[in-house]
Parts: C-alpha cells; structure tokens; sequence
C-alpha cells in the first residue's frame, strides 16, 4: 500500500468497464484518482511566473512529451505577458495612482484579462488533450501560483471494483 | 457530562429539548444548513459544538471525546473560503477585508491623522480660504483623502500571502526532500531543507516553510504575526494593521510619501497661520486667545503630532524610496542579504535607478491567490469525537474552487456520495487517527459557525 496515494473524498466508484475516457464528464464520474504529479516552479528568470519544462516520469507513459511541453511554454508565455513591465503597465500604474486606485472597481487589471484567458485555455486543454488520456490539469492560481498540478486518473476494470460503495477517505493501492 | 462551551451557549441537561443553534450571528448571511438525515428521536441532548473557541479548546475537545454517542446527523454547509483559511488574520466585510489580529495601533493611526485634519479644517482653513486662497484647503481635502484612502488600501487589501500547501503537495515534495538527502543513518540529523536557485547569476537559498509545507520563492518570508508566508515579504507594519508585502508595497510606499506630504503642508500652514495672526495682532495675543476663536492647546497638539510625524514618516518615506531605487525589501536590507560582502550582489536590481521605481511603483498588479470569498463545503459528518476532525480534513483535502471551470466534482453531487452510514462511520472512526490535536480541528481563527448535532438513541 503505497502511503502516498489518496483518493479525493466524494468521488464514487461504479463498476466500469475498461474502456477510453471521451471527455470530463465521464472522468469525474468513472474513474479514481492514482496519483498527483507537480509542475514547480522555475526561478532561474527571477521572480516572475515560469514552471518548469522538465517532463515528469510519472506522465511517460500517459501522455507525448511534446504536448506536455507545449502547454507549459504557453502558460509560461501568458504569464509573461501578463508580468510583462512596458509602456502599457505603466500607464496603467500611473493612472490608477492618479485616481488613488479607485480605478479598480471599474476596470480589471491587465492580470486578470490574462488570468481568464489562462483559464480558458486550460479548460480547453483538458478537454482536447488531457481528459482523453485520464489526465487533468488544475490552474496555478488554485494552488497558489506555486505548481500546476496535473492529476493521474485510472480506469477501474471490472473485477476491481466494489459496486455502488462511496469511499469517504483512505488509501487506495495501485 | 459536561460539554463544550461557546462564549454564548447555554448549558441543558439531558431530557431538555436543545436550543438548536444554527449559526453565529455574524455568518448567518455565509452559512447555509443543509441537515440530511436528521435523527428524530425523543431523546435530545444538547448540541455540541464544533467550533473551538480559544479559552475553552481543551475543554470542548475533551468533551467530546467523551461523548462517543451515535448520531445520525450529516450537516453539510456551504461557507465562504476565508472562514477555513489557516493564520491568524481577522476578515470582515465577508471576507473582503483582511487585516492581522492586533489593530490597536491602526485605530490610533486612523486617530492621529483624521484627528489632526479635522483641526486643521475647523480651525485654520477658514482664516487661510479667506486672507490667502481658498486653494489651501482645497489641496488639504485632496490630499487628506488620498492619504486615507492609501491607508484602508495597505491595511484592507491581501500582502501576497501564500496559501499552505495542500496535504498532496506536502507529501509530493516530502518524497522530493528525501530523494534528494538520501539515506541519513540513524541518529544523524537530516540536513536542513534548502533548495539552491541560479538567479542572475546569483546562487539564491529556497528555505523550506514547516508552517507552510512549501519552499518559499525567492524573497518570501513568514510572517509570525500574521503565521502566513508573504510573497516579497517588506516588513509586518503595525502603524498599517497588516503586512506589507508585494500586493500592497505600492500602497505602503504612497501611504507614507502622501502623509509626509499632508504633515509638511499642515504643519507649514499652521505656522503660516500663527504668523498672520500675530502680524495682525502680536504673537502673544495670539497664543491666548479663548478657545472658539484660535485655541491654543489644538495649536500646540497639532504641532506636537506634526513634528514628530515628520521626523518618522519622512524619514521613513526617504528609507523607502532609497529601498525601493535598489529593488531590495526591508526584510534583505535587516538581514544584510545583498550588503555586498562575499561579493554578494542583489540578483533583482536593474542597476538603474528608474527601471527599479518604475518595476516596484508601476509594475503589474499581481492578483490575490488566496481567494478569500469563493465558497467551499464544509461537511460535518459526526459519528464519534474524531469525527470532527475528519470532516475538517475532509474540507479541506477537498477544496472545492469556483475558480476551475470544469470542477472535479459538483457541488450537488457531494451530499449523496458523500453520506455515510452509520456503520461505515463507525468503522472509519476507528481507522481516523485517535490522538488529533485538537488544533487541526478547527482553524485557529474562530469565525467557523457552530453547527448542531443531536445525539439519538
């Protein structure tokens, strides 16, 4: 029994079938939780937001390398855009000082554009590519800006399963 | 037997049907009850809370530990995210506002200068709107309000706290820790948790937080006051209410030159004034004159407060700006961290006095993390005494975010897959650990609402 692999609380396990996961849907209601892999992050530019490209060993065999990496750089790329200390930035900071950041309450903020835009491309991504291959992926801004967290889905294959049972919380082996 | 004790709750003995409280009063508007399968036998025992108030923690823990009766009662509730946040911060507005526990000294800040303008616009602007311009007291107002609104902006608005890391993360970069200091023979301490970072060519140590379960970033610090690590941490200001970290430096530093400012233009123009008057009618006549007319204890209380404020703030203000040109915080210059010894060099600077303001004064607006008002379930499954803390350690190993767009698991669905029975609870109270502090179960601020739970027969 591995001690390091728990399962979310509320989540029900069904007999189920082997069979490939389609979309969230069916991921959030067939399958359990194995593992948690986290992306940390880089600080080798400073202090601004960047995660680390390095593929985890846990995803071999779960997803190409190259679609890993590509998500990465993207939100890297958006979180530099969004960090990015330019003319626009300025003007924002300038004006917002000049109206004692009442500004605020009418306007978002260029990071918040951004972080929606993140949140979007996120959920897009999970549905294309990671929900496919029993992967998901939670926004930074959940955990604290501090890793991505791509959680490890399975597929329970009929003899494995207890029927209609909900688990509160526990340990589960692999 | 004795039970757990609010500052509010009445004590009933067995037979007496419980006065059944369903909220505290200021969180009525937050919390939500929803009592499913509520145990409707006669016997009624009074309602035991969860809620650990300081004085009576040991107490109502006890009290419940003692109290191993059945109940069939699942409360799920739905509350706002700060109520369950760890620290000792106070929220209010809902969670919109959030300050550090002691505010004495803001309220005597807030005191000082509200207390000191109002003097200033009784008593001078008045003689200055009419013999000089009534642009004096038109630039007093502008600025007054700028100051307190850079004020409530440091005091009210998040530093950049980190939130904790969830129990999954913590074991994730516990393996990590070990994999990398591999096997320690027995005996030998393990070698402190650090992490080295190659920033600009500068070797930086990532410490490990065991409060927090994270290795802080670069230039985070924990605050023990407030018990969060702050992102970019500056320093915990008392005079502010709050820590002064990387989402309201800004707002510190404007706050500090905006009220050097306002003490330089209110002490000039009392002096202007008493000068005026004593031209028109001598120094000492003017000194003695009744209250009503230029009394001469506001004269002097005004002074006294402006004197010293400008020797403080100005001086800080100027400590500031000479920080803020070398993009260093108040936490590195104390410590000496980039004082230039071992050829050691502060790895953020620009090395151009402009880039530095212009990064630290207008840089981007870094949005708040911790997401104080989204809402999350609380789930108060009791079965046996630990079973308190298990529904905590439910709530919180569960964070249900509204911020994801497509959630793991729906709200609606978590009552029916998460509702025990009665033997399934009694067989998980075994397994749940039996000597949890009570500490874990419940956050160490107290503005949980207490929620009942009725034992049956």
């Amino acid at each position: 029994l591995s001690p390091y692999i728990t399962i979310m609380p509320y989540i029900t396990i069904m007999p189920y079938c082997h069979h490939h996961f389609h979309n969230l849907q069916e991921l959030r209601h067939s399958a359990s939780l194995a593992n948690k892999v986290f992306i940390q992050r880089d600080y080798s530019e400073g202090t601004t937001c960047r995660f680390q490209t390095k593929f985890p060993s846990e995803l071999e065999s779960r997803i190409e390398r190259t679609l890993f990496e590509d998500t990465v750089k993207t939100l890297n790329n958006y979180y530099a855009e969004a960090e990015k200390i330019g003319g626009q930035s300025y003007l924002e900071g300038c004006l917002a000082c000049a109206t004692a950041y009442l500004i605020f309450l009418c306007m978002e903020t260029r990071y918040e554009k951004v972080l929606k835009k993140i949140a979007k491309y996120i959920q897009e991504q999970n549905e294309k590519v990671y929900a496919p291959r029993g992967l998901l992926v939670t926004d930074p801004i959940d955990r604290g800006m501090r890793v991505i967290e791509i959680s490890i889905y399975e597929d329970r294959g009929s003899s494995g399963s207890s029927s209609g049972s909900s688990s509160v919380s526990g340990s589960t082996a692999r | 037997m004795s039970l757990g004790q609010g500052p509010r709750s009445r004590r009933s003995s067995r037979g007496r049907i419980p006065h059944v409280r369903l909220g505290n009063r200021r969180h009525r508007r937050s919390g939500e009850l929803d009592c499913i399968g509520l145990c409707t036998n006669l016997q009624h025992r009074r309602a035991e809370t969860p809620r650990l108030h300081k004085t009576n923690k040991k107490n109502s823990w006890h009290a419940r530990r003692r109290a191993r009766t059945m109940s069939a009662v699942m409360v799920t509730r739905k509350v706002r995210k700060w109520e369950k946040l760890p620290g000792k911060n106070t929220f209010c507005c809902d969670g919109r506002v959030m300050m550090a526990r002691q505010k004495g000294v803001f309220y005597l800040t807030l005191f000082l200068i509200v207390g000191t303008c109002s003097l200033f616009f009784a008593f001078e602007c008045p003689y200055l709107a009419v013999h000089l311009s009534p642009a004096i007291p038109f630039f007093a107002v502008l600025l007054f309000l700028f100051v307190i609104a850079m004020l409530l902006r440091t005091s009210f608005s998040d530093p950049g706290v980190l939130p904790r890391a969830l129990p999954e993360e913590a074991t994730f970069i516990e393996m990590e820790i070990e994999a990398a200091n591999g096997n320690v023979p027995a005996g030998q301490r393990p070698p402190p948790r650090i992490r080295n970072v190659q920033i600009n060519n500068q070797i930086v140590k990532l410490k490990y937080c065991y409060t927090c379960k994270i290795f802080r970033p670069p230039r985070a610090s924990h605050c023990s006051i407030c018990d969060n690590c702050v992102d970019r941490f500056d320093h915990h200001c008392p005079w502010v209410g709050n820590c002064v970290g990387k989402r309201n430096y800004r707002y510190f530093y404007m706050f500090t030159l905006s009220l050097s400012l306002l003490t330089i233009y209110i002490f000039t123009f009392n002096i202007v004034h008493v000068v005026m008057r004593s031209v028109d009618g001598g120094f000492l006549n003017t000194l003695k004159e009744t209250p009503g007319t230029y009394p001469f204890l506001f004269f002097f209380f005004k002074v006294l407060v402006c004197f010293f404020t400008l020797w403080s703030v100005v001086g800080l203000t100027g400590f500031h700006t000479y920080l803020i040109s070398l993009n260093q915080t108040t936490n590195e210059d104390i410590k000496g961290s980039w004082s230039g010894k071992n050829r050691v060099q502060n790895p953020y600077s620009h090395k151009n006095f402009m880039k530095n303001c212009c990064e630290v004064l207008c840089g981007p607006t870094y949005p708040s993390v911790l997401d104080r008002r989204g809402m999350t379930q609380e789930d108060l499954t009791v079965s046996s005494a630990s079973a308190a803390p298990s529904s905590s350690s439910s709530s919180n190993a569960a964070p249900q975010t509204t911020k994801t767009t497509a959630p793991l698991i729906p709200n609606e669905h978590t009552p029916d897959d998460a509702r025990p029975s009665i033997a399934a609870s009694a067989e998980n109270s075994d397994s749940s650990k039996e000597g949890f502090p009570p500490k874990r179960s419940s956050p160490a601020r107290v503005t949980s609402p207490r929620v009942a739970l009725i034992k049956c027969i």
